[in-house]
């Protein structure tokens, strides 16, 4: 039926003045939307398999190529978007849900971009990094409870298993299987030269980066994919995986097509079928039930690791994060309705969840109130964009953030939000080895490393000009902001006041 | 408006002095010492703050109470009868000035608390006093005790400093630990609660910066049951120190391990030991440092304690003569008093200055 038919987004616009026909735009594309005519020795393009990635932009040696977006309308109409009509007739035609990738990207308000920083003049003076030592290290993990001493009056060493960091970011979880062997030694190696952390995820940690154990977080998700002793030892901490704000209230799916190889050995299932994590845990259908699987970790780990629990942020978010607070884990991880995932029912994606940004004042705001603030550390992620977001993140009350996104946006990631084809052009959220390939690690990691570094420049001058040479100083620190065009509640969920106040 | 209602800081001067062997001196001293640098304070507060001074009472605490009139005293009075035993009261005496004006009733009471009330509070018996203050403060609109220590006391004003000793004829006091304070608020309405120093238990602070870590000290140790309703820098710091030493149990030299903590880069070059401990310390009570400028004088029972921020942005100078150790924010406020100094000196960012009574100890 015609209506099966659907014009595509996007359009590839060559210059045939510049085409050289050297067919590299052919070769690079997993999505085969180039082809060469022999007969014509032309190339060609289907609009409709392009994804938008860039990757033959990229590549084009003469900059022949690029993408615009379709001009091509349904008759305009502000209630039936073209989106929508489109998504009716996919979905008529299929019978299935519909499928997407990486985060939220629907105009819902970005709080981060409402809040304006403080800078000091006259009454304080403005530290310079460049001049005076400027610290962003930070802990991760339950505070002691109290002081003790031993006999000749010493302080003793009473803190519970805690994290270092270098600066308060983490790479979050993205398995071994969402993305590739070369995507994932990128973020060890780079993780592991900035003195950070990153996270398996739900895919178990493949054999060869046991090495970067110490900057490594093991993830325990509902389907238990690659979890043993030896997984759980060979982290510095272990994150039970209650939800992701991509798609609250479900699993992962990762499809067959991604199970071959190292990546069916890791999670411990065969090749080729899917690897599909149930909605709850089957062994948690309540707090008391989580407590367990806190403490059966803890037990594993010998108590020497910290727990993090990672919960997508949801309307109920400052009571659950209360709860978790008293169930022994040492760190909860929240994760905003804007985070990425590899894959990802659209309407889930776009629809549930609320922001990070509320989600966090509204948490750290709870524990404060009920004085537990100090057993636990607060790790934010979804979405954290640039070093700004950081620094307000950390300001509203948050310990350390987690980066996806931006993370594989450094290693090459176009957000063309395919992520679930497995048909990645820059080698990350790809199983085909031709495509793997692509990723270099040895330069992927060094960009991951330049943007950290990067980012830690910024946060260290925005701290100067704060007066604030210490990361501790400015976590919780809400006289630093003020709210920009946000109404009374928002600022007082925010605890900021408006800008001129 | 009044204080608490916004956010108000302030850049100041600075002035102590305690005689380690206990011998008691007049207020005067102190007065010369804080008049030499009237220009760190702009007339919109100033105060002192006595130790030693009440030593046939040295076994009460002394409140010092500002009433805005005569009913709040009533009320106050009601509770204070209710919680404590009151030994003595009597209005504080002052000195009619020109300069000082609108002043509040100002009464000073010795107590000491009712065993029955203190006893159903299953608390000791300091933080029982420090949460009667915090009620009085918080709940009896127009109260304000100001000075609750035993054997010390706070007097405080709006004006400068110098008239604000006059008025409260520091010169029939005598104490062997004097501080001061002139204060340059950027903006103030003017009440005389919010002049400095500010006080908790014996504990009182006089302080010169402003810290930029202000609100994330703020929310952290409102967290752990204290009101900041003043929303200055003293009050928070007075706060951190009251927990950190009577609650947790720090002893000075690690507090100011924790407040004005010495940089990663130092703990690092430090003994293993050493390097272990501060690590410790910045990790457990990360939300007790301070950043931001600040020179302060920690006056409590038979001590007193300076110290700078971790960057000294805020001078401040120490001078010993005998037993008599003298330290202000700038040196002509010691020479005007003591021209013949044994050591001057200016301590570190971060360095500690903790000076006790011979034979007492922290």
């Amino acid at each position: 039926m015609p209506v099966n038919y659907l014009y595509p987004e996007y359009e590839i616009v060559r210059n045939y003045d510049r085409c050289i026909v050297c067919r590299a735009c052919e070769r690079q594309c997993a999505n085969e939307a180039h082809e060469y005519l022999e007969d014509k020795n032309k190339m060609v393009c289907d609009d409709a398999k392009c994804v938008n990635c860039h990757r033959c932009v990229s590549l084009c040696p003469t900059r022949a190529l690029k993408i615009v977006k379709s001009d091509h309308t349904f008759k305009e109409n502000g209630n039936w978007t073209k989106k929508i009509i489109n998504e009716v007739y996919k979905q008529a035609g299929s019978g299935g849900v519909l499928l997407s990738s990486m985060g939220n990207p629907e105009h819902y308000p970005v709080y981060f971009d409402k809040i304006l920083l403080n800078a000091s003049q006259v009454t304080n003076p403005p530290i310079d990094p460049l001049r005076e030592p400027m610290e962003t290290k930070v802990f991760l993990g339950a505070k002691p409870a109290k002081i003790e001493r031993d006999e000749n009056g010493k302080l003793k060493r009473n803190t519970p298993p805690h994290l270092t960091l270098s600066m308060p970011i983490m790479f979050s979880a993205m398995s071994y299987g969402s993305i590739s062997y070369n995507a994932h030694e990128s973020l060890a190696r780079a993780a592991k030269e900035l003195g950070i952390l990153y996270n398996t995820g739900e895919g178990g940690l493949h054999e060869d980066f046991a090495q970067y154990g110490e900057n490594t977080i093991v993830q325990v998700a509902s389907g238990r994919f690659g979890v043993h002793t030896t997984y759980l030892n060979t982290g510095a901490a272990v994150e039970i995986k209650m939800g992701q704000g991509a798609k609250p209230g479900i699993g992962g799916h990762l499809p067959g097509t991604k199970i071959v190889g190292d990546v069916s050995k890791t999670r411990m299932i065969p090749e080729g079928s899917d690897s599909i994590s149930p909605a709850p845990h089957h062994d948690i259908y309540s707090i008391e039930d989580l407590r367990q699987l806190v403490y059966s970790l803890k037990e594993a780990t010998a108590y020497t690791k910290p727990v993090i629990v990672k919960i997508a942020a949801v309307h109920n978010i400052s009571a659950i994060a209360s709860g978790i607070a008293r169930s022994g884990a040492d760190i909860i991880s929240i994760d905003g309705f804007r985070g990425g995932t590899g894959a990802a029912p659209t309407r889930i994606r776009d629809n549930v969840g609320i922001p990070i940004e509320l989600a966090l004042a509204s948490v750290d705001k709870r524990l404060r109130d009920e004085g537990i603030r100090d057993n636990v550390s607060i790790v934010v992620g979804g979405s954290i964009r640039s070093s700004a977001d950081i620094v307000k993140a950390v300001a509203l009350g948050a310990d350390c953030v987690y980066i996806g996104t931006s993370a594989l946006l450094a290693i090459g990631c176009h957000l063309c939000r395919s992520c679930q084809t497995g048909k990645c052009n820059w080698g990350i959220a790809t199983q085909r080895e031709d495509l793997v390939k692509r990723l270099n690690p040895n330069i992927g990691y060094k960009r991951l490393v330049n943007l950290m570094t990067a980012w830690q420049h910024e946060i260290k001058e925005m701290m100067g000009g704060m007066g604030i040479n210490s990361i501790e100083s400015l976590r919780g620190n809400r006289l630093m902001l003020r709210g920009v065009g946000l109404n009374e509640k928002e600022l007082e969920i925010l605890g900021i006041n408006h800008a001129g106040e | 408006m009044r204080e608490g209602m916004f956010r108000n800081p302030s850049g100041c001067a600075i002035s102590g002095i305690f005689s380690k062997s206990g011998e008691r001196f007049t207020g005067e001293r102190i007065i010369d010492s804080i008049t030499v640098m009237h220009d760190r304070s702009n007339g919109l507060g100033g105060g002192f703050a006595a130790y030693g001074i009440y030593p046939e009472y040295k076994d009460y605490y002394a409140f010092h109470i500002f009433y805005d009139n005569k009913s709040v005293k009533d009320t106050t009075e009601k509770f204070l009868e209710e919680h404590f035993d009151i030994i003595n009261l009597s209005k504080i005496p002052t000195r009619k000035m020109k300069s000082i004006t609108d002043e509040p009733l100002i009464w000073r009471y010795f107590v000491t608390p009712l065993h029955t009330k203190l006893a159903s509070s299953q608390l000791d018996e300091r933080e029982f006093v420090a949460k009667c203050v915090f009620k009085v403060n918080t709940r009896i609109d127009g109260a304000y005790i100001f000075s609750s220590g035993k054997n010390m006391g706070v007097f405080k004003a709006v004006g400068f400093p110098e008239d604000v000793g006059r008025f409260y004829r520091l010169e029939d006091y005598a104490g062997y630990c004097f501080t001061a304070h002139g204060r340059y608020p950027t903006n103030t309405p003017g009440w005389w609660g919010g002049a400095h120093p500010f006080a908790l238990l014996d504990y009182s602070v006089v302080h010169n910066g402003e810290i930029s870590s202000y609100d994330a000290n703020r929310r952290s140790i409102e967290m752990y049951g204290y009101k900041c309703t003043l929303q200055t820098d003293t009050e928070v710091i007075t706060y951190i120190i009251d927990y950190l030493h009577r609650k947790i149990g720090l002893t000075l030299k690690e507090i100011c391990s924790v407040i004005a903590a010495p940089f990663w880069s130092t703990i690092e070059r430090k003994p293993e030991e050493e390097r272990a401990e501060l690590e410790y310390l910045r990790n457990t009570f990360s939300s007790q440092l301070i950043t931001g400028p600040f020179s302060i004088l920690v006056g409590f029972e038979g001590g007193l304690m300076a110290l700078n921020d971790r960057l000294k942005l805020r001078s401040m100078v120490v001078g010993e003569k005998d037993s008599t150790v003298y330290i202000a924010s700038e040196e002509a406020a010691i020479r005007v008093i003591q021209q013949d100094l044994d050591k001057v000196w200016a301590p570190k960012g971060g360095e500690g200055v903790i000076v006790t009574l011979d034979g007492g100890n922290i």
